[in-house]
């Protein structure tokens, strides 16, 4: 586990530094904070240890009184002496709960750490228990354990669970547009004014606001990644024959341009038409951001590793705001999904992957940026170490993809400097 | 399986991490899978530490397990004792851990590393919180205390004692340890030792050299004191200091210990709040009806101090750790009352609904409920967020610790005066039910109070006690339907409750003004 790997591979004539030891990261359980608020009709039942439904109420705050559609049925000794017993609890715990909650139309059954190292079988639990249930309540299965999966890949598993039950496009039927990755209602909904604007009707959103609402796939799907960190749904969409639009993801103006025309020219859309819809988008961004650019240029930032946001991330302070990256760490690189936002990339800086959070706190140290993003568990204590940091998991739950939201996500960074400078105590 | 959505504790491992990060050059090597690292926020967050919990945590994923997690241990442990220089480390296993049974015990012990390594059992499928905290205290005093300490004779030498209990993460801990130092110095008593917080494991092994322990909190330091007692002889005082009453218990507890004089400290001038409850404007307090809930120490400390200091009633008592429970059920005895002994927030809400209080003593939870049902409310026991570590002094113990509780408690009820004048015009078009107290918001809009149907939570929850409306409607007149809503809002809850019993009990089928003036004749207090 601790062994140093010297860089071990070669992104596009570029090293990454590649380490395995502590990571400081969640697991994807937290996905569910914001996928319940997403999917209106879904109930989120996480099937773990209390550590698990600790997890959720630290991560959720407050939230967890707002009414919350996820719960943890916590296993307790006499689950863990024998399966079939396990499976009889579960049964149990998911009749009480739809019966006292008969508005939740889609289950899901999350597997956890505890549950997936016992190999509590919850895909057949799902199975089992959708056959009773079906059509009142769909019942579905996906894991987000810590030792499968890292913060925002929990939505990953939870979108490519979707994916089998999402209806067949007719062979036939002319081509559709996909947005996949779940995104601030007010950002999806600006989304999809710009798409209508440029003639394309029919597009489809995953996840949808309700998870029994889900768009047709097939073969004339196009689909556009809002979310860098959707590996495994990728995969399943393209095991459904849907096609991917290759674009840089949409933060800032560049990002949100290039990822509305590459649709708009997979669509067939003319160019001069494309640019007329996004101009007064760009235009608004540009200024909103050249407001900001004085505070954020030259600045150094490093990234830990967090929710895969990172890389795009970088990507729009380095080119937009003419910020100067050091370390940029990302728990998970896709290489395909991410060539394009890495082509920028000056020589110099430090691509990683994984994390040894201690050797990279002593790069932090020595680095010395502006401004480190990093987790909760860190942030503190950076600070009192005299290093300003961003927390990072404000980036997964603020709207910040699209034109309205390029200075938003500017200010995410602008402020913690900004703030630095005017204390006087 | 326990279907929850809020607990109110970890697991164990997190109770050993609050004593990991309350001492000083201990290392706490965890297994456990990516994502356990969650814990640090409690700490960094919530407490606001500038630190880092010293937790090294193994990190094993998927594809590690049933090849190397067992060599990813050992690195780990190794790694982290080269990097941090402990004078000892505790080892042991989170909740998946525990699961794939590599046992870190065995592990650490075949390492031969330079420092002790102390093993923690700590079964996560049984055990919670405050459980792992008090064991991994016990097995860090156990291992670590030097047993060859014999004490001089006690003449010509100040008493010494130690202060035992207090942790990171604990409600009002910091603030509490103040106090509790203050009234040792009065008394002349010096302190051997603070622990866990801020003890080293090199501390620890002088443990033995003091002549009495103080267990501030027995949930985490009871254990320990145990077996201290058995080992080295060492008294324990178990009285806790919350309350003015309960301060001068302990108070001539500790003097009795030390052989000293209790006069100094109990001549504390600092105790302003026997005086405040006295003054006439904490009249309106006689007889409120309050709810408390939390941990044992903290909740039977609480309806001491509601029932003997400030003359209120307690409707409700009960805590969420069985394993103090007896402590509970006597004081609910005490009170009049059936204890409520669970962990399950659900059965807690039903309680509170059902008792209809006037004010609730509670855990952060318990804010929730109690904001939910329109009912003021006060924190007096853990969980709780970040504003209960606030900047400021503000313990539970002491006579400075009685102060801060006067002062929290009233603040979320109608003042006196208020009360008074709200009584007089209750008829006043601009004393609607949604104005509560006027200087704060302690309670959230009625209207809203209500569960919009489309968002029924897991549980049926109970509509709003002093708002809802009549079951049956049809029980009560227009007229005396009228009348009840010219009783003030905050004590009409009760006047519908208490009338609609009443008329039950005469089998009365409807409530008109008669019944509802009848009721209010039967429950005159």
């Amino acid at each position: 586990m601790a062994e140093a790997k010297a860089p071990s591979a070669r992104d596009g004539g570029r090293p990454v530094l590649r380490e395995r030891g502590q990571r400081e990261v969640f697991c994807g359980l937290t996905g569910i904070i914001w996928l319940h608020r997403k999917m209106q009709d879904a109930f989120f039942l996480v099937v773990g240890s209390r550590t698990c439904a600790h997890l959720l109420q630290s991560a959720a705050g407050v939230m967890i009184f707002a009414e919350p559609r996820f719960a943890t049925a916590i296993m307790e000794e006499r689950d863990l002496a024998g399966m079939v017993d396990a499976q009889d609890e579960l049964d149990r715990v998911v009749n009480r709960l739809l019966e006292r909650r008969p508005d939740i139309k889609t289950l899901f059954l999350v597997g956890s750490c505890p549950s997936e190292v016992i190999k509590l079988d919850l895909a057949k639990a799902a199975q089992r228990l959708g056959a009773v249930h079906m059509p009142r309540v769909r019942i579905l299965n996906y894991s987000g354990s810590g030792i499968e999966t890292t913060f925002t890949q929990g939505e990953d598993a939870c979108l490519a669970a979707l994916v089998p039950v999402m209806p067949a496009l007719a062979a036939g039927a002319p081509k559709e547009l996909l947005i996949v990755g779940s995104l601030p209602d007010i950002v999806e909904d600006q989304f999809l004014r710009l798409f209508a604007d440029l003639g394309i009707g029919k597009v489809g959103c995953l996840p949808a606001r309700n998870a029994r609402d889900l768009p047709a796939v097939g073969a004339n799907t196009r689909y556009l990644l809002a979310q860098p960190f959707l590996g495994e749904t990728a995969m399943a969409l393209e095991g459904r024959g849907a096609k991917r639009i290759d674009a840089l993801f949409p933060f800032g103006v560049e990002g949100t341009s290039d990822w509305l025309r590459a649709a708009a020219r997979e669509f067939g859309i003319d160019t001069a038409l494309t640019e007329r819809v996004i101009a007064p988008g760009r235009e608004r961004a540009r200024i909103a951001l050249s407001k900001l650019r004085p505070q954020l240029e030259g600045k150094r930032i490093s990234f830990l590793p967090d929710s895969q946001l990172e890389v795009p991330l970088a990507r729009y302070l380095q080119d937009e705001l003419g910020m100067e990256l050091v370390e940029v760490g990302t728990p998970y690189l896709h290489r395909a999904h991410l060539a394009r936002e890495l082509e920028s990339f000056g020589p110099h800086v430090r691509l990683s992957e994984g994390q040894h959070v201690e050797r990279q706190l002593d790069r932090v140290r020595a680095d010395r940026p502006d401004i480190t993003v990093c987790g909760l568990g860190l942030a503190n204590p950076l600070e009192m170490e005299g290093l300003t940091t961003k927390w990072a998991i404000e980036l997964v739950f603020s709207p910040i993809h699209g034109f309205d939201q390029a200075a938003d996500l500017a200010e995410l960074f602008a402020r913690p400097l900004r703030r630095r400078d005017m204390l006087e105590v | 399986m326990q279907l929850a959505v809020w607990t109110y504790e970890g697991p164990p491992h997190v109770g050993a991490m609050r004593v990991a990060t309350a001492m000083e050059k201990l290392h706490y090597v965890l297994h456990a899978p990516q994502g356990d690292t969650y814990a640090d926020l409690l700490f960094t967050m919530i407490e606001r530490r500038g630190k880092r919990p010293p937790v090294t945590y193994t990190t094993f994923e998927a594809r590690d397990l049933g090849k190397d997690t067992a060599q990813i241990f050992q690195d780990a442990a190794r790694e982290a004792v080269t990097r941090f220089n402990p004078q000892a480390i505790i080892v042991g296993a989170s909740c998946t851990a525990e699961l794939i049974q590599d046992d870190p015990a065995g592990l650490a012990e075949a390492m031969g590393l330079p420092v002790p390594a102390i093993p923690l059992e700590l079964p996560s499928y049984q055990r919670k919180e405050n459980w792992g905290a008090a064991e991994t205290f016990y097995q860090i005093v156990r291992q670590l205390a030097d047993k060859s300490v014999v004490r001089a004779p006690r003449e010509g030498r100040p008493a010494r004692a130690n202060i035992l209990g207090p942790t990171a993460l604990g409600f009002r801990h910091r603030d509490d340890l103040v106090e509790i130092r203050k009234i040792l110095d009065a008394l002349g008593v010096e302190v051997n030792l603070v622990a866990p917080l801020g003890a080293t494991p090199e501390d620890i092994a002088r443990i033995g050299a003091a002549d009495f322990n103080i267990v501030l909190y027995p949930e985490i330091a009871d254990e320990a004191a145990r077996w201290l007692e058995r080992t080295f002889a060492q008294p324990a005082v178990r009285t806790v200091p919350i309350g003015v009453g309960a301060t001068r218990s302990f108070i001539a507890d500790v003097a009795e210990l030390a052989g000293a004089d209790p006069t100094p400290a109990l001549g504390d001038t600092s105790s302003r709040m026997p005086w405040w409850s006295r003054s006439v404007d904490s009249t309106y307090l006689t007889g409120k009806r309050v709810f408390i809930f939390g941990d044992a120490t903290h909740a039977v400390a609480a309806a001491r101090i509601a029932r003997e200091e400030l003359g209120f009633e307690v409707c409700g008592l009960g805590c969420y750790a069985r394993e103090f429970a007896r402590d509970v059920r006597a004081e609910a005895a005490r009170c009049g009352v059936e204890p409520l002994i669970t962990d399950d927030h659900l059965a807690v809400e039903d309680a509170i609904a059902a008792a209809a209080p006037e004010l609730v003593l509670g855990t952060q939870m318990e804010r929730h409920i109690a904001k939910r049902l329109g009912i003021p409310c006060a924190v007096i026991s853990a969980p709780v967020h970040v504003q209960d570590f606030p900047a400021r002094h503000s313990p539970q113990m002491g006579f400075e610790g009685a102060n801060v509780i006067f002062d929290t408690w009233v603040h979320p009820l109608v003042m006196g005066l208020e009360e008074h004048l709200l009584t007089m015009f209750r008829e006043d078009f601009e004393f609607s039910d949604e104005a509560g107290a006027s200087h704060h918001a302690a309670h959230s809009p009625r209207k809203a109070a209500v569960p919009v149907v489309s968002e029924a939570p897991v549980t049926d929850i109970p509509a709003p006690v002093a708002e809802t409306a009549v079951e049956g409607g049809t029980l009560w007149t227009a007229e005396a339907e009228r009348e009840l809503k010219k009783i003030p809002f905050f004590v009409r809850g009760k006047a519908r409750r208490n009338t609609e019993n009443f008329a039950a009990a005469e089998g009365r089928a409807r409530i008109d003004l008669e019944t509802l003036y009848d009721a209010k004749a039967h429950y005159a207090r």
